[in-house]
Order: structure tokens, then C-alpha cells, then sequence
């Protein structure tokens, strides 16, 4: 599904990435640890195309496509999902209006026929249910006075709605009570399946307890450089990034 | 954020890619924002044009063209003399480039108007009939749009107004303005400069002394006009100014909803549009009047697009009455309009919803004025401005509460997004009061579309192009919301033009 090879990167001038190579196959489900700086959003931002990370070397294939060669709302409409750390808020503009307006060009680059407003509503009220979220949700502009739990639970609503190849969790856990964090991982666990990966950037081992990770990396100074099962995420826990240096 | 959009603007723009929504609603305006200035056309028709020049021999002629009682020659000739005596304002923040008025025609009529209007619509010349279809009008028997009576201005003439056998029935008078002087005597005499003196104000003088039609309305008591009334202004002529009135009278307990629109040809020469609007709301009535102004804007260099220069103004006369303004301001180079309200009767309340959306180098300068006299009187203000490219956009009110506006009461909100870093927004708000019970709030935010909205929306699949709009839509919800829903489409399909090469 995706393969990340030997790939160096800046975000502004400086270079974060040097040298980070990954491989995820479908279904599975990788986490990215590492200490702060590391580079673990970088990483999340260059998968999205966000335009401040810019890869000066390397490549990354995704389901037979160069990534990198693609703008972000291409990539997002070749599967490729992003649960930000800070979701931005967008006044004025209603979740639901927001999210039929995403799909549907997701839609219309895949070639598919738009959704009307009616089999839309179906669909989102579905998956709010099924997601345990209140509809709330979906009449209330984009994040506009989102709690930190709300808007980590709006993200995955999303991911729910958009259906995504591959979703990439940029520290989702962090900020959220326990409650929240078993709903937004309950979400998670809900959309996995044999053709959808996940990459979950997290600093904590505790996400790794409720969202069960097939592969763990520890990401350091832009690259991997320790890889493991779950197990590694809880030496970690236990030991800190400290002896990684050692 | 500029140096992104300067980066990818081209290409995006380019590849011909655009993103769909759903719902009728954004084809329509999909399919309206592909096309420019549509409404750039000229219609090739003969008219009878008054050489430029303005003088009291103009103003004689243009009266005797509409076979005016004398009362109202005299009305034109003493504001003439006034509008002589007085200069032009430039306290606004407009760049306003010395306008010649001897330059200008002051009569502009299709052929067949020149002396006598069509009785019935079936008279109107055919060409003058495409013209509004075109503009998306139709006037027909057949095509008329349905729950919508309109009164179709075409240069300083109106060409035909519908629904009028209709309205009639229920005791509502609209007609063209000039049939009213002569049907209506006594409610035009009675009503005319009751709201805008002709004393005024520069150009609201202008207007009296050579406004050639517009459109009058008068409600009878209780009674809930049953459909939309609005007015299609278009400028057709060149080298014309375009100086309408219109007076809109609600008696007690009445309602009406009035709509207005405006386009131009595409010109390299500026055009002069003065207009003034009076309303007159009596006990318990409500008047609610909706602008979608488009205006020709120019070019991207800033040449040519109408100098708009409207005086417009409500009275809220009556117990209980109240007005609302809601306009949508995308057209004009240069745009000096302040929609008021009178708050003279106790309890009355007056609303103002702006959208003013300026891009290349258009200029705008509008707001209100809320002027509390009766007691318990209410106000809101609600004004988004969104300044594009190389233009400047301010606002500017004015609150004022009498001493005797007991417990008067105003909330203002103004808010100003800017797209890109040439342009400029600006706001003036002024309050005034003499009244130790009055309660006045006021919120002014200036915000940017910043990176990380834009990126949010690219990470959804939402292109560039597409998250503008959106998050311009956004902004603007609270006045769009204000709008009768025809007009909303219509006013968002608008904004879509306007911003046009907002990036790159």
C-alpha cells in the first residue's frame, strides 16, 4: 500500500526527515513513537502534502503512485486521510455542509457520481450512530467551540464518513480524558479492515492499549530507528526514548 | 500564505479541474461562477438619448418628456439650485476621480418609450424583453417568475412592471415611478423627499433634480403583500448616468418584501449611477429590502465600472414598525451607500445585513446609520466586508440615540476578511448618544484565511478554489441567511465571481 523510501525532508528550511524508509501493507496497523522533535508530525504532514514539508530526496509510492507528485486534495481523494494534532476551525460553515463538499470532490476525482443531500444524511446519521457520537455534531460549524475531546472525535467522524485507504493519526490522544479516548478509539477500531491501514503518531504508549498496533517504529533525529510489536511500545513506557542513544 | 498561493494559483486554475457539490443549489452557482461578468452585454437597440449636458434646460425637458404636473418641475428645479450651491463629499476613504456632470446624459430612453410607455407587456419592444431574459428576468406572460413581480428599469426608463392586475386586487400599488406621479398624485406628493430631503446630501440633490423613473410601492393598511416585489435596474446606454428613485410606503400593519438587482455593460468608461431610495413604514408594518448590487466593477486594471452613489433610507414612522436592509455588494469600481433608519416611532426596529465583497481595485465605502428617536427602539448591524487584490473596503456607521430614546438598544458586528496582502479594510464605526439608558454593543473582528483553513480543506479533498468559497460562505452566513432564498443563490453565485483570481 504505501512504501516510504529513504526519504529526506525539510519543513521550512529545516531538515527533519534524513533518511526514513516504512513499509505498510493493507490492513495493518503501524505506530510512530518517538521523543519530541523527532520528527513525528513532519512525517503525517509529508504523507498529506502539506505544503510546508517539502522532500528534497527519496520517494514515496502510494498504490502504484509517486505521493509526492501529487497536490494535497489529490492525495486525499487517492485514500489518503489525516486526523490533524489541531484541528482548525472554520466559522459560518456547518460540519455536515463540510464534509458532503469533501466527499463529493473526492468523489468526482475518483470518476464516481455525487451523493445528494438526502443519501448523505442517511449515510452520516449511520455512521454517527454507529461511531456512539452525538448528531450534534454534524448541524455545528467546522470545530467552532469544539471542546479538545469534540474535536479529536470530529476528526474521526471524518475518517468514518471519507473512508480513507490509508488514515494517518497525528497524536489523536493527546488532550483527551479516558472517555474520549475509548470513543475516539473505539472509532478507529470500528473502520479497520483488511484493505485500510493506519500509521497512529503517538507519544504514549496508553493509545496502543485501546488501538492494538500490528507494528511499532520509534522514530528518532528523522528516522527509524528501532522497529517491533506492541511489546516495544511498552519497554518504552517503561524506559523512556533515553536508552535508544546508548 | 502569499507565497503558497502564488506558487499553485496558476496551475489550479488552469487544469480545468473543478470540485462539485451536491446539491442543485452550487451547480447553479458552479455554473454561474464559470462565466465572468456576464451581464457585460449591450443590447443594440435605438434609443433617444439627451445630449450630455445638465442645466435647468435638462431638467425642464427631461419633465416635459414624462409629462410631469408642474409641482414636481418646481420639486427638480429646487434642488437644482440647491445641488449648485453644494460640493461634493469626500469625507468617505474612496479615491473618487473628479466626475465632469456636463459630460454626462441625464435621459436615456429606448426609441419606443420616448413619449409614451407601453400599456402592457405584450407593447414591449421584443428586444428589451430578451435583454431581461438574458439577465435571467424573464418578463413574459409565460416565463414570469413565479411569486415575484418585477418592475424592469432599463436606462432612465421602467419598460414594464408584472403582476401588476394581480397586486391590484389586494389594493397594492407598484408601478413604475413616473406612472405613479400621474395615477397616485397625492401618496407621491405626500411621500416624495419625506425621508431623503432633496437637501440632503450631494448626490441625493442630483437625484431630485434629474431622476428620470424607479419604481412605487404602497401597501394599504394590513395587508401582507402576496408576493416578492422587486426592481431590475440596468444601465444600457453610454456615457449615461442612471438616476432612479424608488419610494416604497407600508400604511399601518403592512408587509412587503422588496428585492432589487443591477447590472451594466462592460465599459472602459465610468458611469455615473445616483439613486435614492425613501421608505416609509407606518405603526406595526415591516419593510424588508434586499440589494444584490452587480454593478459593472471594471477591469482587472481597475478601468472603467459604475460610480455607485446611493442614498437609501428608512423611516421607520409608526409604533412597532420595522426595516430591514439586507444588500450584497459585489459590483461598482467605487461604492458609497449607507442603508439607514429612522427609528422615530417607540418600539420601532431597524436591521442592517451587509455582504461587501471588493476585488482589483474596486473601492467601497458603506455601512448605515441607526438614528434611535422613540423609545424602546432596536437596532442590529450586522456588516462582512472581504477585500480581494488590490482593493480598499470600509465600513462606516453611525449609532445615534436621542435624548428621549429611552432604553434604545443597538448591537453591531463588523467583520472584515482579507484575501492576500494588497488590499485593505477599514472600519469607521461612529456612536452618539444622549441618552443615559441607552444600551450599545459593538464587536469589530479583522481576520485572514489563514494557511491552516485552507490546508484543512485541501487534506479533505476540497480544492483551493473550492475552500475560498467555502470559507467565504462561511463568513458571510449570517447575512446570507437574511436573504429570500432566490436572491441567496444568486448572491452566493456572485461572490464566486467576484473572487475570482483571489489566488494566484
Amino acid at each position: 500500500m504505501l512504501k516510504i523510501n529513504d526519504v529526506y525532508a525539510k519543513a521550512g528550511d529545516k531538515e527533519i526527515l534524513k533518511g526514513l524508509s516504512l513499509e505498510v501493507k493493507p490492513g495493518e496497523v503501524h505506530a510512530i513513537m518517538g521523543p519530541n522533535g523527532a520528527g513525528k508530525s513532519t512525517l503525517g504532514n509529508l504523507l498529506a502534502g502539506m505544503p510546508h514539508v517539502e522532500a528534497t530526496q527519496g520517494s514515496v509510492d502510494f498504490l502504484g503512485k509517486d505521493l509526492l507528485d501529487l497536490e494535497p486534495e489529490e492525495r486525499a481523494a487517492e485514500g489518503v486521510f489525516l486526523a490533524f494534532q489541531y484541528p482548525v476551525e472554520i466559522p459560518g460553515v456547518n460540519n455536515m455542509y463540510f464534509l458532503r463538499t469533501a466527499l463529493n470532490a473526492q468523489r468526482k476525482y475518483r470518476g464516481e457520481e455525487p451523493m445528494d443531500s438526502a443519501q448523505f444524511l442517511r449515510m452520516v446519521k449511520q455512521k454517527i450512530k454507529d461511531m456512539n457520537m452525538r448528531d450534534d455534531l454534524l448541524k455545528r460549524p467546522v470545530n467552532v467551540g469544539f471542546s479538545g475531546g469534540e474535536k479529536k472525535r470530529n476528526e474521526v467522524f471524518q475518517m468514518g464518513v471519507l473512508e480513507p485507504k490509508l488514515a494517518i493519526l497525528d497524536e489523536t490522544d493527546s488532550g483527551l480524558d479516558i472517555d474520549a479516548l475509548k470513543i475516539v478509539s473505539d472509532g478507529v477500531n470500528q473502520l479497520r479492515s483488511s484493505d485500510r491501514s493506519f500509521i497512529i503518531i503517538t507519544h504514549y504508549q496508553r493509545l496502543l492499549d485501546h488501538i492494538e498496533p500490528d507494528y511499532v517504529h520509534v522514530l528518532a533525529d528523522g528516522k527509524i530507528v528501532k522497529s517491533g510489536t506492541k511489546k516495544l511500545a511498552l519497554e518504552l513506557e517503561e524506559q523512556g526514548y533515553g536508552w535508544l542513544n546508548q | 500564505m502569499k507565497q503558497k498561493l502564488e506558487i499553485k494559483g496558476g496551475k489550479k486554475l488552469l487544469d480545468g479541474r473543478d470540485s462539485s457539490n451536491a446539491d442543485e443549489e452550487n451547480a447553479v452557482v458552479k455554473a454561474r461562477a464559470k462565466q465572468k461578468y456576464k451581464e457585460g452585454f449591450v443590447t443594440d437597440i435605438e434609443s433617444y438619448t439627451l445630449p450630455p449636458g445638465l442645466s435647468e434646460g435638462t431638467i425642464r425637458q427631461i419633465s416635459t418628456f414624462k409629462n410631469e404636473p408642474d409641482w414636481l418641475l418646481e420639486y427638480r428645479l429646487d434642488a437644482f439650485r440647491k445641488w449648485q450651491q453644494m460640493e461634493q463629499p469626500n469625507w468617505a476613504k474612496l479615491n473618487i476621480p473628479p466626475i465632469d456632470f456636463q459630460a454626462i446624459s441625464y435621459y436615456s430612453s429606448p426609441a419606443a418609450n420616448k413619449e409614451n410607455a407601453p400599456k402592457s407587456l405584450e407593447e414591449v419592444d421584443p428586444k428589451l424583453l430578451e435583454t431581461y431574459d438574458k439577465l435571467g428576468v424573464p418578463l413574459h406572460e409565460r416565463e414570469r417568475l413565479a411569486g415575484v413581480a418585477v418592475d424592469a428599469v432599463f436606462d432612465s426608463v421602467s419598460v414594464g412592471t408584472t403582476f401588476k392586475a394581480e397586486l391590484e386586487k389586494v389594493g397594492v400599488i407598484f408601478s413604475s415611478f413616473s406612472e405613479a406621479v400621474h395615477d397616485h398624485p397625492e401618496l407621491v406628493k405626500q411621500y416624495l423627499g419625506s425621508v431623503v430631503p432633496s437637501s440632503d446630501n450631494y448626490f441625493a440633490a442630483l437625484n431630485a433634480a434629474v431622476f428620470s423613473d424607479g419604481s412605487f410601492v404602497y401597501i394599504p393598511k394590513g395587508v401582507r403583500c402576496p408576493m416578492e416585489l422587486s426592481t431590475y435596474f440596468r444601465i444600457n446606454a453610454i456615457n449615461t448616468g442612471q438616476f432612479e428613485r424608488t419610494l416604497i410606503v407600508a400604511d399601518e400593519g403592512a408587509y412587503v418584501s422588496y428585492l432589487e438587482g443591477c447590472t451594466a455593460p462592460m465599459r472602459d468608461e465610468n458611469q455615473l449611477h445616483a439613486a435614492v431610495v425613501e421608505l416609509v413604514a407606518m405603526d406595526d408594518a415591516k419593510i424588508k429590502y434586499s440589494t444584490v448590487q452587480n454593478w459593472y466593477p471594471g477591469d482587472e486594471e481597475g478601468k472603467g465600472g459604475i460610480y455607485n452613489f446611493v442614498t437609501k433610507r428608512g423611516n421607520c414612522l409608526g409604533k412597532n414598525s420595522k426595516i430591514s436592509w439586507t444588500q450584497v455588494e459585489t459590483g461598482s469600481a467605487i461604492t458609497w451607500k449607507y442603508p439607514s433608519c429612522i427609528l422615530r416611532g417607540d418600539n420601532s426596529s431597524g436591521e442592517f445585513y451587509s455582504v461587501a465583497l471588493t476585488n482589483n481595485y474596486q473601492q467601497a465605502d458603506t455601512g448605515t446609520k441607526m438614528i434611535h428617536l422613540g423609545k424602546n427602539t432596536k437596532s442590529t448591524v450586522i456588516s462582512k466586508g472581504i477585500s480581494v487584490g488590490k482593493s480598499q473596503n470600509a465600513y462606516r456607521g453611525l449609532v445615534r440615540v436621542a435624548k428621549k430614546a429611552d432604553h434604545a438598544r443597538n448591537f453591531t458586528q463588523c467583520d472584515s476578511l482579507l484575501i492576500g496582502k494588497s488590499c485593505g479594510a477599514h472600519t469607521f464605526p461612529y456612536t452618539e448618544s444622549a441618552n443615559m439608558t441607552a444600551k450599545l454593543e459593538h464587536e469589530a473582528t479583522t481576520s485572514k484565511i489563514s494557511e491552516d483553513q485552507l490546508n484543512y480543506c485541501l487534506q479533505r479533498g476540497i480544492s483551493e478554489e473550492d475552500a475560498i468559497s467555502l470559507i467565504v460562505d462561511g463568513f458571510c452566513k449570517e447575512v446570507f441567511k437574511e436573504l429570500p432564498m432566490e436572491f441567496a443563490v444568486e448572491a452566493k453565485a456572485l461572490l464566486d465571481i467576484s473572487l475570482e483570481g483571489a489566488i494566484g
